[in-house]
């Protein structure tokens, strides 16, 4: 299933796809955003914004707005523990 | 003189540099800002072996050498520019072993520039907690370097550490990968049209965003033959790059390193969801507001009241022990005082930051960034801008200088312009001291007015900030990149040697930075007080004995004479029915005697005191003023403390003190209380210091700009005398106009 970062929910793990050029900032690819990665969704901040992910290992916050515009191919359900 | 080696530390936030440094400095070490911009630079000296020594620089964490902030555009600017005085002959990358891979990247980019490079594994205690093991002599091979394995926290590995840095001769300088790949004919043109400069270097220089500092770009201008690329393409080709040397790390790491997947990651997960949790998170978060708070406003009391008798005796002591003189009054009255009232803030302040330290040092400012930032958004601020403006109550310098790491230019303005009317410790002794004399002693709801009062100062402060950020988002018209990453450290227990750092330094550029200028302003009012040029100033004293022979003490003195004698008559006599003292009639006529000359030389002491200062300089500007005060409530004593302290707010209530009491004995400080409370003004012949003129000062002091010190901190921070002068005049106008309708409406 495709979706966004944005799309995903707490514990979902998902992986990077191909990003278009210059979508993203410089520093959001250092962070370790590349096509590729796994990322997981760690926390949703009270207000349903920002997020918390876990890209490549870096723990890293960013806002929906941004999350939406990283392409992701999920590769698992979320966990039901919550 | 030995030679010294140039050592910079380099690595992304949060890996341990500071605390590398602080291993290799202990207290060696300075802290300042690099000339011409406020990025603190920290540097100390570090003895290694055979009587070298090494000059140690703390550069501003970076994630890679693409910079997007003014800190990370000095990390770059002094490892490009060779002939900065601060470049290394070697660098020393920190890495976090728990984040190997992406810390890694800054590594590669910095050996491309070819400067001998150590690596740092920092954090070398979690590797068996987290399952981490690597291979250090093949890492070693494949990145071309040599390694230290640290444990900053066990301080192991510093020593492998200071042998590298001696040998740093006979490190490699080779870089690690070859980026023309990712664009061959673009970087061979480069090489021919520059052909003695480093290719990577100017690969940077042609890519930065950001530059402040003035980076080599002139390099390229001069030759103008040469095409760049058009802005998107660049980025196109950043991307490529940080893809090249990902792909570069993630092949050495399969060799080398190993994470056991199952070893303990719950510890962060558990704590997260306490921390980040849509209840408990506010909670918490209110909780050590709250703690914070109370050490400020509780715990502060104690050492500061130890300070503030330490400084009355020493400058009792100086004026009993030297000659009476010039000197001596300047030393007791200007240069004690003075220093005592700069010493007293600093328990707060420490209180402050140790708390600050403490947070930031266990990971958990992150959450609270994390917390707040939705909160934030509709003023045109974001997450982190709530540190700067929580550390504005204890004081707007070091606040204004916190809102460094903000990257967004715009929303960096917006927080340090409002920063400011949040309440600063300095207020507290203005507001404390004018509560305690206006606002009644009843309670609502179980919380005393005054305590209510101060309360709704601090939210005013804060409300004030919100309000002003919200139209400044709306007036201001910068165009700024708007992106938001913030890193989530791990948790972990604070490292007690870097908040006791931490601590002493903030407070020390406290006292120095602020000290400087209320020593000053301590002093000229001195003199300012204590020196005229008219004849009834020279004559003073006889003047006002003429008037106490032929019209007696003034009325408040008398009625407060014969209040405190009738209270030691009744005492007096209580005692003798009590058979407390043994003693006739004549005895305790003769007692009362002596306390009526005593009582009345006293109160003739004060009187000529104020008739000095009256005609004294300054009480011929406070008159000069008093015009324009006297709308809002205020007397001429008044307006010249308003005046002074524009320097800073707290210097009000020590101009007050001089100002009631110069040549009195000051037991303790609720005299200067009373006699606040005693001042009745001359023309209404009601107390100066009454609800409408209490509320008037406590809102003027809310809202003004009362502080040059923050004012120079914004113009360094800014860059530019316009802020500041916007700052101040839209503050101080704003004030005036809200207590003016404050005193209207209530007197
Ligand atoms: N467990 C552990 N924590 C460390 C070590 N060195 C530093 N830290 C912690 O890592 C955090 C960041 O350290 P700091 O020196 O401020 O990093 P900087 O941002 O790179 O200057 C602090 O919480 C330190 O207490 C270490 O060797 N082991
Ligand atoms: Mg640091």
């Amino acid at each position: 299933m495709d979706g966004t970062v944005a799309h995903l929910k707490r514990g979902q793990k998902a992986i990077i796809k191909e990003i278009a050029d210059g979508a993203l900032p410089i520093k959001l690819l250092e962070l370790g955003c590349l096509p590729g990665n796994s990322v997981e969704l760690v926390q949703v901040a009270p207000l349903n914004d920002p997020i918390y992910i876990n890209v490549n290992g870096s723990h890293i916050a960013i806002r929906r707005a941004m999350a939406a515009l990283i392409q992701v191919t999920l590769t698992e359900e979320a966990q039901t523990e919550q | 003189m030995s030679k010294q080696i140039n050592v910079a530390l380099i690595g992304n936030p949060n890996t341990g540099k500071t605390s590398v440094f602080n291993q290799l400095t202990g207290l060696k070490q300075k802290v300042g800002n690099y000339p011409g911009i406020t990025v603190e630079k920290k540097e100390g000296v570090c003895k290694l072996d055979r009587g070298v020594k090494a000059h140690i620089l703390d550069l501003p964490g970076t994630y890679s050498l693409n910079t997007t902030s003014l800190d990370e555009s000095v990390a770059v600017e002094i490892l490009l520019n060779k002939k900065d005085k601060n470049h290394p002959d070697v660098a020393v990358v920190v890495c976090d072993v728990e984040n190997l891979k992406r810390n890694l990247l800054l590594f590669t980019q910095i050996k491309d520039l070819r400067i001998p490079t150590i690596l740092v594994i920092n954090m070398a205690d979690r590797m068996s907690r987290s399952g981490i093991s690597l291979d250090i002599p093949l890492l070693e091979e494949k990145l071309d370097t040599k390694i230290a394995l640290v444990s900053t926290r066990n301080a192991t590995g510093i020593d492998r550490l200071k042998e590298l840095i001696i040998g740093y001769q006979t490190l490699s300088a080779n870089p690690n990968i070859d980026p023309s790949v990712i664009a061959p004919d673009y970087f061979k043109k480069l090489e021919e049209t520059f052909p003695e400069q480093e290719r990577y270097k100017l690969w940077l220089v042609i890519t930065q965003d950001v530059n402040f500092m003035p980076i080599e770009k002139q390099l390229i201008k001069d030759r103008s033959s040469f095409a760049t690329k058009s802005k998107s393409e660049l980025k196109r080709l950043q991307q490529k790059e940080t893809i090249l040397r990902y792909q570069f790390i993630n092949g050495l790491l399969k060799e080398t390193y190993r994470v056991d997947r199952n070893a303990a990651k719950g510890f962060r997960a558990g704590l997260d969801k306490v921390f980040t949790h849509k209840i408990f998170g506010y909670l918490i978060f209110f909780l050590i507001l709250l703690a914070i708070f109370q050490a400020i406003y509780g715990w502060s009391k104690y050492p500061q009241g130890i300070i503030e008798d330490f400084f009355a005796m020493a400058s009792e002591w100086v004026k009993t022990t030297l000659p009476p003189g010039v000197f001596t009054e300047l030393l007791a009255e200007g240069i004690l005082s003075g220093i005592g009232g700069i010493v007293v803030f600093v328990p707060q302040i420490a209180f402050l930051f140790l708390f600050i330290a403490l947070l930031e040092e266990t990971g958990y400012m992150s959450r609270v960034v994390f917390l707040m930032d939705k909160l934030m958004r509709p003023f045109g601020l974001s997450g982190k801008s709530v540190v700067p403006l929580i550390s504005g109550t204890a004081c707007a310098i070091p606040a204004v200088m916190a809102t460094r790491t903000i990257e967004n230019w715009k929303e960096r303005l917006i927080t340090i312009l409002v920063t400011p009317f949040t309440t600063c410790s300095a207020r507290l002794p203005v507001y404390l001291i004018i509560v305690a004399l206006v606002i009644p002693e009843g309670r609502f709801l179980g919380l005393s007015y005054q305590a209510l009062t101060l309360m709704l100062l601090y939210l005013l402060g804060f409300g004030a900030a919100i309000v002003s950020a919200m139209l400044l988002n709306k007036v201001l018209k910068i165009k700024s990149r708007s992106f938001f990453v913030i890193e989530m450290p791990g948790y972990k227990a604070p490292l007690l040697k870097n908040v006791a750092y931490t601590v002493w330094e903030k407070t020390k550029s406290f006292v120095v930075g602020a000290g400087k200028i209320i020593l000053a302003i301590a002093i000229i009012l001195w003199f300012l007080g204590s020196n005229g040029f008219s004849d009834d100033f020279e004559n003073a004293e006889n003047i006002v004995r003429k008037r106490i022979a032929t019209n007696g003490l003034s009325e408040f003195n008398a009625l407060a004479m014969a209040d405190s004698l009738a209270v030691y008559k009744k005492a007096l006599k209580d005692s003798v029915q009590k058979k407390v003292y043994r003693i006739g009639d004549t005895a305790i006529s003769d007692s009362l005697k002596l306390r009526t000359n005593e009582l009345t030389r006293q109160a003739t002491n004060q009187e000529i005191a104020s008739y000095r200062l009256e005609n004294s300089y300054m009480g011929h500007l406070g008159k000069v003023i008093a015009p324009v005060v006297r709308p809002l409530g205020y007397d001429w004593k008044i307006g010249i403390a308003v005046l002074t302290s524009f320097a800073a707010r707290e210097v009000f209530v020590g101009t007050l003190a001089t100002i009631y009491s110069v040549g009195s004995d000051e037991e303790n400080t609720d005299t200067i209380t009373q006699r606040m409370g005693a001042e009745i003004d001359p023309i209404t012949k009601k107390p100066v210091f009454n609800l409408a003129s209490g509320i008037s000062l406590l809102l003027f002091y809310a809202f003004a700009m009362q502080c040059m010190s923050t004012l120079a901190v914004v113009k360094r921070e800014t860059n530019s005398w316009k802020w500041p002068a916007l700052q101040l005049v839209f503050m101080s106008v704003f004030a005036y106009l809200v207590a003016l309708a404050a005193y209207q409406l209530l007197s």
